[in-house]
């Protein structure tokens, strides 16, 4: 047949899945102001260290509790550290157990929820009744139980984080899995002769892979906020290192005393950082049912 | 007098988030009480949306243009929403396509059914259930009484899609707008279900817009049809001239393209080439012609007016046809392979043999134990057979158990009890790498070419992906392979670059068919090949799939509800009811001699695209709904719903019995006689345990 008019009609070339969904994240203004607030966090906390020399290690009782002026933009704390410094080192802390946590969760919830729902009957009723289990003690315990037994590394502590925080993930996979395997493409594979391991790495994980992307971003917010919360009750990481839960718990005692600046650049750094991290996923999740809906 | 319903110039647009679908445009239609106008189009054709706009219930971004819509003598167009809440439902009506969803899960048929009245005519609750026992008499819901206590579930979908029937009717209508009423329904309930429709019509004498795709549904209930293309009317007129002096090409091709039971099956069918354009961006002339063959340079700049001769007649064409097509082309086979060297090569042995199979399903109780209280039976003790190069076609309602068989053969599901071999192999009795190798030789092609290809995977990797599973040939040998057959099912090459998305339906199950072509299997199971596809875009496929058949050589099974798209494609059919086979034998005999009067009755509800014979039609094929798998009726499985029915039937399962050369039915009171015999005892076995039916082959 001539190549220029094939019979079953020219291909009408869209963007890709990816870009599709990409381009509809972007015209979500909210999406947008969210990514760029990470983005400003990250270069704030890392990059800004570089720029900005602050003493984060050595108390000085000169200039305790001092208001923000010249010098000290935002004040200093009860150890004489300035505040400013101390939230980028502590925004540093957060957002590297934010990732980290959120990657141990996500890798191992992705592997125990596709596996679950993939073997079905016993193994799954096993796997998924552990994950019931565990989701009726209560959380908030158990990493205080665990932050208090073990120095609190930011390793650790986002081990602990992580290691808890899989449940809701292999649940998201599971029901992902479930749903995607009595699909006929995966019928298809089968009839192909695929193995087992092809059938979950060449198409059931790339499938769930959106659900897996959109969790991972409330798991940062999530596990940002378990370290605030560990911090503020006083189990968070080990002096000198600073987290913004430990900055908040230690300005609690001053709050009544007027030193507005302990409490509020932080605990705002801590709400804008979170907001921005759910504002992304909720808006990805749209973004990836466009593609779906346009398929 | 006035029209019930007046559409004059209506147009309907849809905002998008960047761009504006041309839903409807410049539509003019008129219906008088007591009449019933067809309203004909493919899916995305701008139908459906002229149903709602005239009910206001236009999707988000929805609006109405331009133009009137008068229902009576009021303006629905610029009402505001509370005044078209009191039209609605009341004045205007509508039946939705999907009775499982239209219907609200948590209240019970007689609520749902007098809410319209409370609402509208302001009755109590005692008033409102009264006349929704009325209405549910009158719409033929067995036990109407009773029926108005149940909740939807309960209810099978015929009887779903009488409650939705009987709550557009409740108060009375001036205007009813059915979308799609029948689509998802069994042909058999279809044809309840339209003379219900058509019955009412007659004794209410309201006025009907059927909204369809189906030609042969408009074809004996309409006095006018309106033809829809993009979201213009393209041809208007009265039924019968329609049909049989068309003048508008798309309507010529569309009913060309229609796979009849009657027809010739070594004619190609007529197909319309290409895809239907996007309506945001819809082309400057006449809408069809990139499609069309009479297309000239006029067509592409200037759009044609609807106009004709006399006022009854209008289309909108500026090279129009004459009447349908009367001669059409043969089906061109490039390369035929020598399937008639090996069909006797074969000598005696079939290339694949099902003999007994059984498939049920454990129906469950309790959340952890998971008790197995009772079996739903797929398939009951089916024995098929198919030889090198031959085509079988397996046919019934939903439920009778093709799509089980089918995917037994391919062994994606195992047999609970029989045998099912290829070339002496059983399949399903295989593990591991020889399992994988005897994959070779099945492959499956399925219903929904939205799900059958991986989203995340370019068109190269899924054709490759059958190849690189059964490690056959190097990289760039796979990739020939692949170009190669994405020639053959006539996808351009830029297609390997793209993802599933881009592809219209039609143009998935192109690639669907290359893969399971990939591998050159000895068997292809196609289940429902076409149901998912358009009228227009099934014939090219059908077309693709019989040429490819005859030049690929292999064996192949075509399961379909359809009988005519069967009958196309098949040398042989199958007709399955409720897990059994009732009767096997070629196209030809199953069509002129059915000697099961299930498949009888299955060829009579199936509506034709030929308004005389639909008109001719007296009874409506088959009573009442399908029994259930789980607890099937004794004896004939088919005696509750069989007008020849005796005690027999119900004491006794008959046995496959000889009607002729390789025609064979399991009846005890068959519409002819059978060979060898009367026909009270089957000439060799016993009447035995149920497995023991279906015993047929050669």
């Amino acid at each position: 047949m001539p190549p220029t008019a094939p019979e079953g009609g020219e291909v009408q070339i869209i963007a890709s899945g990816w870009r599709l969904a990409l381009r509809e994240f972007l015209s979500n203004r909210l999406a947008v102001v969210g990514l760029v607030v990470i983005v400003f966090f990250v270069l704030f906390c890392f990059v800004g260290p570089l720029v900005y020399h602050t003493n984060q290690s050595l108390t000085n009782p000169l200039i305790t509790d001092l208001a923000p002026g010249a010098g000290h933009p935002l004040g200093t704390d009860d150890n004489g550290f300035d505040e400013l410094g101390r939230i980028m080192a502590g925004g540093q802390t957060a957002l590297e157990i934010g990732f980290f946590a959120s990657f141990i969760a996500t890798v191992i919830g992705t592997l125990w929820g596709a596996i679950s729902g993939l073997a079905g009957g016993i193994v799954d009723g096993v796997l998924m009744r552990a994950v019931d289990i565990l989701l009726s003690i209560p959380y908030l315990l158990i990493v205080l139980v665990l932050a208090t037994k073990y120095s609190a590394t930011v390793f650790d502590e986002s081990l602990i984080i992580g290691l808890f925080a899989w449940l809701v993930p292999a649940r998201l996979v599971r029901g992902e899995v479930l749903t995607l395997r009595e699909r006929d493409f995966v019928s298809a594979a089968r009839v192909m002769g695929s193995s087992r391991a092809r059938l979950v790495v060449r198409h059931l994980i790339p499938n769930a892979l959106s659900v897996v992307i959109v969790n991972v971003t409330f798991q940062i917010a999530d596990a940002i906020l378990i370290l605030a919360y560990l911090g503020f009750l006083g189990f968070g990481l080990q002096y000198p290192a600073a987290s913004w839960g430990d900055m908040l718990g230690n300005a609690q005692q001053y709050v009544s005393s007027g030193y507005w600046w302990l409490v509020y650049p932080v605990g705002g750094c801590l709400v804008v950082v979170v907001l921005a991290c759910n504002l992304v996923g909720d808006a990805l999740r749209d973004a990836f049912d466009v593609r779906l809906r346009r398929r | 007098m006035s029209a019930a319903l007046e559409v004059t110039d209506l147009s309907t647009e849809i905002q998008l988030s960047k761009s504006v679908v041309h839903a409807v445009g410049n539509v003019d239609l008129q219906i008088d009480l007591g009449e019933t106008l067809g309203l004909v189009g493919e899916s995305g054709c701008g139908k459906s949306m002229l149903g709602l706009s005239i009910l206001g219930l236009l999707p988000p971004g929805g609006k109405i243009a331009g133009g009137s819509i008068k229902a009576g003598e009021r303006e629905l167009v610029g009402l505001r929403e509370a005044e078209l809440q009191k039209i609605r439902g009341n004045d205007v009506a509508m039946i939705f396509q999907d009775s499982q969803s239209s219907l609200n899960p948590t209240k019970t048929v007689g609520q749902q059914v007098s809410e319209p009245v409370r609402l509208h005519r302001g009755a109590s609750r005692r008033e409102a259930l009264d006349r929704a026992y009325e209405v549910l008499d009158l719409v033929g819901m067995p036990q109407p009484k009773e029926r108005l206590g149940v909740y939807p579930h309960q209810l099978s979908g015929g009887l779903r899609q009488r409650v939705m029937i009987a709550i557009a009717l409740a108060c009375d209508p001036k205007v009813l707008i059915a979308d799609e009423p029948t689509t998802a329904l069994d042909v058999t309930i279809q044809a309840q279900i339209l003379s219900v429709l058509d019955d009412l019509r007659e004794r209410l004498g309201m006025a009907t817009l059927l909204v369809t795709h189906d030609m042969g549904v408009v074809a004996g209930r309409t006095s006018r049809i309106n033809v829809m293309y993009e979201g213009r009317i393209v041809e208007t007129a009265p039924t019968d001239r329609l049909f049989t002096a068309m003048r508008h090409p798309y309507t010529q091709a569309l009913l060309g393209s229609i796979p009849r039971l009657e027809s010739d099956n070594t004619k190609a069918l007529v197909s319309i080439p290409g895809i239907p354009p996007d309506l945001t961006n819809p082309p400057p002339g006449c809408r069809f012609a990139p499609r069309c063959s009479r297309a000239t340079t006029q067509c592409l700049e200037h759009e044609p007016p609807l106009s004709g001769d006399d006022a009854a007649h209008r289309f909108a064409c500026w090279h129009p046809v004459d009447g349908p097509i009367v001669r059409r082309p043969d089906i061109v086979v490039h390369e035929p392979a020598a399937v008639v060297a090996a069909k006797a090569a074969a000598n005696g042995h079939h290339l694949l043999e099902v003999v007994d199979a059984v498939r049920e399903y454990p129906v469950t109780a309790g959340a952890i134990l998971q008790r197995k209280v009772a079996s739903v039976k797929a398939v009951s003790g089916v024995s098929i057979h198919l030889d090198v190069g031959e085509t079988l076609g397996l046919v019934g309602e939903s439920g009778c158990g093709k799509t089980t068989l089918g995917k037994m053969i391919v062994g994606v599901e195992k047999p609970d009890s029989g045998s099912i071999a290829l070339e002496g192999k059983e399949i399903f009795r295989m593990h591991g790498r020889a399992l994988r190798r005897a994959r070779l030789d099945l492959q499956m092609m399925f219903q929904d070419p939205y799900a059958s290809l991986d989203p995340r995977m370019r068109v190269q990797a899924i054709l490759r992906e059958p190849l690189v599973i059964q490690k056959i040939d190097n990289h760039q040998e796979q990739d020939r392979r692949v170009r190669r057959l994405l020639d053959e099912v006539g996808l351009p090459a830029n297609a390997l670059e793209r993802y599933p998305h881009e592809f219209s339906g039609g143009q998935r199950q192109r690639i669907a068919l290359a893969r399971a072509l990939m591998l050159e299997p000895k068997v292809m199971v196609a289940d429902e090949p076409v149901s998912a596809l358009d009228v227009s875009i099934r014939s090219q496929v059908l077309n693709l799939m019989r040429r490819l058949q005859a030049e690929h050589g292999m064996a192949s099974i075509v399961i379909s509800h359809d009988l005519a798209v069967v009958k196309y494609l098949s040398d042989r059919i199958g007709v399955m009811y409720l897990g059994k086979l009732v009767e096997l034998g070629t196209g030809e005999q199953i069509y002129r001699q059915p000697a099961h009067p299930y498949t009888e009755a299955l060829i009579k509800t199936i509506p034709l695209p030929d308004p005389a014979a639909e008109r001719a039609k007296t009874e409506i094929g088959i009573r009442g709904e399908l029994p259930s798998p789980v607890n099937p009726p004794s004896g004939c499985r088919f005696r509750t719903r069989c007008p020849r029915a005796q005690d027999r039937c119900a004491a006794e399962e008959p046995l496959l019995r000889r009607f002729g050369p390789h025609h064979e039915a399991a009846c005890h009171y068959p519409l002819q006689p059978a060979l060898g015999g009367t026909g009270d005892q089957a000439p060799e076995t016993l009447p035995a345990a149920p497995s023991a039916a279906g015993h047929g082959s050669d």
